[in-house]
């Protein structure tokens, strides 16, 4: 099972979170900055794999984590995932953002953190995979973009906007 | 075109956040924030209706307030109103906004239900997979109840879109995992299994995650899906790389996919079906054989998806354990990783081999890679790795490599990443005694280890090689010998000097004849290190100098001047002061007989589980050390652990009372979860018996309750989190209890609260307690006092229920209150004659219980009459006509009436067995003391 995604940059900055277990607000924010300060210190070119931290259950867990350019995209699971097949999905994830978003970059992700939670829940639910195909996972958020666009021409008052 | 266009974003919300991103501090943030939350605040209370775009982009803006860490407490109500909006964009960000923000006890569950009822019967499918989706992300119990028997219906319904097929699949595992009560198996489950043939493969990836939970709980129900499995994977594993079109990665078809459903079969033994097993066969060798071939690209992300089933392939032979041929390939397939210059698949593979070690097909072949192993410890870079290496090593190693991996790990040690040194310490301390051949290279080893590690080493396992030293006589004059040219380097760690002073107090005598070491060169070496450790450790040394006075006289003069001088008998801590007058008074007044009596070299340790092993299954967690003692038999069972312990600690000070510190100072000196000081040692007292439960809440802990028949004091449970310490004393009726409540991490409690239940109505115990406060801060101890009166004999003990959360989790922990009938005991001496004389009079069957029974610790008498003497009966010498039986005499005193009781315990060593029979003037009180006293032989 996934516990948690996280995305955050280069200076700990967090982009995205989603918890599949709970925890308390405060918890939540400790563990970024635990998983940060975890990920952060590694060297490039060392293995993606690494255990978890205390807060989030030690050594059950495992972080399988990718670095692009300016983030760190963060998987935290237990032992029932295969660690190259997170690392897959990690770049399914990626390669989907980057097909929405058109190079998908850090203010991507800052100004659209509706759309990422959307295509995330394309992939992910209760912390478990639901599609790994990108495209169907790219047919899906296209159908709501559609919906979603048909809706705001009604609706959207283009005085005022603040 | 790309799904999400830039242009249309909401402004907003864009201004908004380029805002934020442009403050210069904190302060400047958070009062950007606070603006932003007021101006939300006003536009949800106003009374102007907002339209959908606007609460949207409220709501985008709380969204991303809260990711930068600060608390959302409004809001909710408006995001459940936009769940029942007939249009899109509001219901979803609705939902988006409860996914992230509502927690599963919120208030607001019933209106979510309501509409997600709703969405679920709207027959529209991108509503019905929000719904879905709310539901997989809350998983409340609530929520279960509402709606675990809707979901396998939409499940399994022909008619059910394939999206929406996949998130019930997900959504129903989810609540299965939260309320596995709620969902009920039924007709829908056969159906579920065939899910594994579904023509959409997104289905199939959905409905797989499913299953093999609900195999792994139900493995019976489901047996079904081996077989369906089997032919999926084959299926998948003989296509081109082409006829998966959208489901081929990189070239790979379907390794998601692949890897889950070779998950699943790990759930179960190899097919018994000769077809379906030839099958899987064939599919895990076509693996095995694509391996080596030529990769099909050169990005990373081909071989990864390669690899990853390859390793889940690896996994499922490991598993299955039954196949020689397989075994073999699978162990040089590893080999072959292991020198990989992907560093994932280096990591991959010294943990697969790591499992692969412990197959007995694969032992040997493991065991070939050895020198390749050693160098990963050595040379890779990340420490992840190295750390894999080492737990490789410790999997790999038996009695003909022992000494070089033992070696290897001590080099390592000397430049060792900290995280993982007393791990590592723990692996060699166990491994050096498991594998001793002899004994003189494990003391050598352990004092090697604290040479090179001594902040790491914790005390189980010096405590442990003082064991071992005591046992043997055959190394007692090694270890002297080592331990004293070991002591002469001028800087030597503080537990080196601990060990020390032990072993020299005990055997120095066996090298005094060399001149070199004669007694006073001895002592002054021992002595001269004494300014320089903490009070445990001088403790200990004046133990061992008082030792020394009575195995070589001729130092009497000097040692009592050492104690005798205002640093010792004026010391400000009242342990030494203590120790330093007994050990005075004693040197001066006891004849040598008496010196000799009472100094006696300590006896043998009883045999017990290595402490140190436990430690290191406490700290990986239990499943985690695959390797146990193998010569754990001849070792033997915990022996009353406490008990023992404790003797041996008053034995060592002999004369010196225990101080009513002791039991404090060892609920003081467990060390912290990850804590590495070796903290302030209380001698050998109680730590053998700390090898706790470590269940966070499973039910009534009754492991403790037993261990405190025969004592009053010591540890009751310990986990990672909390440790409960117990003083209890009692007199007459009455009884006093002290709690102590340590909290080991660094986190603070809250919510703390203890309850005391006595489940039975009718007053028997009368119990008092006063509350506790109700935050306990990281690394405290709080005390809690329990007034005790006994009203009339009793069975059942009263229940103490403890409450608290650490982090966010709720713990809850149960357990039984050490109080038993026998801490009522008053001590009746009495003369042969007499107590024959009540015997008799107590002759009626009822009035007599009586247990025959295997004896489950050593037979020591020592041991024997220690926990006799704990009962709390009082000892009759010279009454029983045979020595070597034991008969005991006390009164129960309740507040309803006084119980005389009598009992009898004939040992016979040669069939290891014992017969204990208890008389006594009520026939509930016999059998109760008897059933209690049965479970402490």
């Amino acid at each position: 099972m996934i516990k948690a995604i996280l995305i955050f940059n280069n200076h700990g900055k967090p982009r995205l979170s989603k918890f599949y277990e709970h925890y308390s607000e405060d918890t939540e924010q400790q563990i970024i900055r635990e998983t940060f300060h975890l990920v952060s210190k590694r060297d490039e070119n060392v293995c993606n794999f690494l255990e978890g931290g205390m807060l989030i259950g030690g050594s059950e867990n495992k972080l399988i984590y990718r670095h692009y350019a300016t983030l760190y995209f963060v998987f935290c699971v237990d032992s029932s995932e295969s660690e190259l097949g997170i690392l897959d999905l990690i770049q399914v994830f990626v390669e989907t953002l980057d097909k929405c978003f058109e190079n998908v970059c850090e203010l991507d992700l800052i100004f659209h953190v509706d759309k990422v939670h959307n295509i995330l829940a394309e992939m992910v639910m209760g912390g478990m995979v639901l599609e790994t195909n990108m495209n169907e996972i790219i047919t899906q958020v296209d159908a709501q973009n559609k919906m979603e666009k048909s809706e705001t021409f009604i609706f959207q008052s283009p005085r005022q906007d603040r | 075109m790309p799904a999400v266009s830039k242009g249309d974003g909401m402004r907003g919300l864009a201004v908004f956040i380029s805002d934020i991103r442009n403050c210069k501090s904190k302060e400047a943030e958070i009062k950007r924030i606070n603006k932003e939350l007021a101006n939300i605040r006003s536009k949800f209370k106003g009374d102007k209706a907002l339209d959908g775009y606007s609460k949207k982009k409220y709501v985008c803006k709380l969204l991303f307030i809260f990711l930068l860490g600060h608390d959302i407490d409004f809001g909710h109500m408006e995001a459940v109103n936009l769940l029942s909006s007939n249009k899109y964009t509001e219901k979803q960000i609705g939902y988006l906004f409860i996914s992230v923000l509502v927690n599963s006890n919120s208030e607001l569950i019933r209106l979510i239900n309501n509409a997600i009822k709703n969405d679920l019967s709207s027959r529209n499918p991108t509503f019905m997979c929000l719904a879905l989706h709310c539901i997989a992300n809350v998983g409340s119990r609530e929520m279960a109840e509402a709606f675990a028997g809707e979901i396998p219906r939409i499940l399994v319904a022909g008619d059910t879109m394939d999206s929406v097929k996949q998130s019930a699949a997900l959504c129903l595992l989810r609540l299965y995992k939260a309320s596995p009560d709620l969902v009920l198996m039924g007709e829908w489950t056969s159906r579920v299994v065939h899910l594994l043939n579904d023509q959409h493969m997104g289905v199939v990836t959905a409905a797989i995650s499913l299953i093999t939970c609900l195999s792994s709980k139900n493995p019976d129900e489901f047996k079904t899906c081996v077989s369906l499995a089997v032919s999926r994977l084959s299926r998948i594993v003989s296509s081109a790389s082409t006829d998966l079109q959208d489901y081929t990665y990189y070239f790979v078809p379907a390794p998601w996919l692949s890897c889950k459903l070779l998950r699943l079969l790990q759930c179960y033994p190899p097919p018994e079906d000769g077809a379906v097993k030839g099958r899987l066969v064939e599919c895990l060798e076509t693996i095995l054989n694509k391996a080596q071939e030529p990769p099909k690209s050169k990005k990373v992300q081909h071989s990864n998806a390669k690899n990853a089933i390859l390793f889940e392939a690896i996994s499922l032979i490991i598993h299955y354990d039954s196949e020689p041929n397989l075994l073999v390939r699978a162990c040089n397939q590893l080999g072959q990783f292991l020198q990989h210059r992907e560093t994932n698949l280096r990591y991959l593979a010294l943990e697969s081999m790591c499992t692969l070690a412990s197959s007995e097909f694969s032992h040997e072949a493991v065991k070939t890679h050895i020198e390749t192993v050693i160098n990963a410890l050595k040379t890779e870079r990340d420490v992840s790795v190295r750390q894999r290496a080492a737990d490789l090593l410790y999997a790999m190693c038996d009695r003909s490599n022992a000494k070089q991996i033992v070696a290897e790990m001590l080099s390592y040690l000397e430049t060792a990443d900290y995280s993982i040194r007393e791990e590592m310490v723990l692996k060699v301390a166990i491994l050096a005694e498991k594998y001793a051949v002899d004994y003189s290279w494990y003391v050598d080893t352990i004092l090697n280890l604290i040479r090179i590690a001594g902040d790491y080493v914790s005390e189980e396992v010096w405590y442990r090689v003082i064991q071992i030293v005591i046992n043997r006589d055959d190394v007692q004059g090694y270890a002297a010998k080592t331990v004293f040219e070991a002591l002469q380097a001028p800087a030597c760690h503080e537990n080196m000097v601990k060990v020390g002073g032990y072993i020299l107090g005990e055997f120095g005598n066996l090298i005094a004849g060399d001149p070199r070491s004669s007694p006073l060169v001895q002592f002054n070496l021992l002595h001269s290190k004494f300014h320089l450790c903490s009070v445990p450790t001088r403790a200990l040394l004046l133990s061992a100098y008082i030792k020394f006075i009575n195995l070589f006289p001729e130092t009497k003069a000097t040692i009592q001047e050492v104690l005798r001088s205002d640093s010792q008998i004026r010391n400000s801590d009242v342990e030494l002061q203590q120790r330093a007058v007994e050990y005075l008074k004693l040197s001066s007044i006891a004849s040598t007989d008496v010196l000799a009596t009472v100094l006696e070299e300590m006896p043998p340790f009883p045999e017990r589980e290595s402490s140190i092993l436990a430690k290191l299954k406490k700290k990986k967690g239990p499943g985690a050390v695959s390797v146990e003692l193998e010569d754990g038999k001849e070792r033997g069972e915990l022996n009353g652990g406490g008990d023992r312990g404790g003797d041996a600690a008053i034995a060592a000070s002999n004369a010196s009372t225990p101080s009513p510190s002791a039991d404090l100072l060892g609920l003081r000196s467990a060390a912290p979860v990850s804590g590495a000081t070796p903290s302030a040692g209380s001698l050998l007292v109680d730590v053998f018996s700390e090898a706790g439960p470590a269940a966070t809440s499973a039910g009534v802990n009754d492991d403790g309750f037993l261990r405190f028949v025969c004592k009053n004091n010591g540890v009751l449970f310990e986990n990672q989190l909390l440790q409960i310490g117990i003083k209890s004393e009692y007199r007459q009726n009455l009884g006093r209890m002290y709690l102590f409540y340590g909290n080991k991490t660094s986190v603070q409690f809250v919510s703390f609260n203890t309850t005391v239940s006595y489940e039975i109505k009718s007053r028997i115990l009368n119990v008092q307690t006063k509350t506790v406060e109700p935050l306990v801060e990281g690394g405290a101890q709080v005390q809690q006092v329990i007034n005790i009166e006994c009203l009339t004999d009793f069975i059942d003990a009263p229940l103490l229920n403890i409450k608290f959360r650490y982090g966010g989790a709720l713990q809850n922990i149960s357990l039984k209150l050490p109080v038993t009938i026998n801490k009522f005991f008053q001590p009746t001496e009495m003369a042969a004659a007499d107590f024959f004389q009540r015997w008799k009079q107590l002759s009626q069957p009822q009035q007599e219980a009586q247990k025959i029974f295997k004896a489950s610790h050593g037979m020591d008498t020592e041991v024997l009459k220690a926990k006799l003497l704990g009962l709390g009966t009082a000892l009759l010498e010279n009454v029983d006509p045979n020595p070597e039986n034991y008969v005991c005499a006390g009164v129960i005193q309740t507040k309803a009436q006084q119980v005389g009781c009598l009992l009898r315990l004939e040992p016979n060593a040669q069939a290891q067995m014992y017969r204990l029979t208890l008389r006594s003037s009520k026939d509930t009180v016999s059998q109760r003391v008897c059933d209690l006293l049965a479970e402490q032989f």
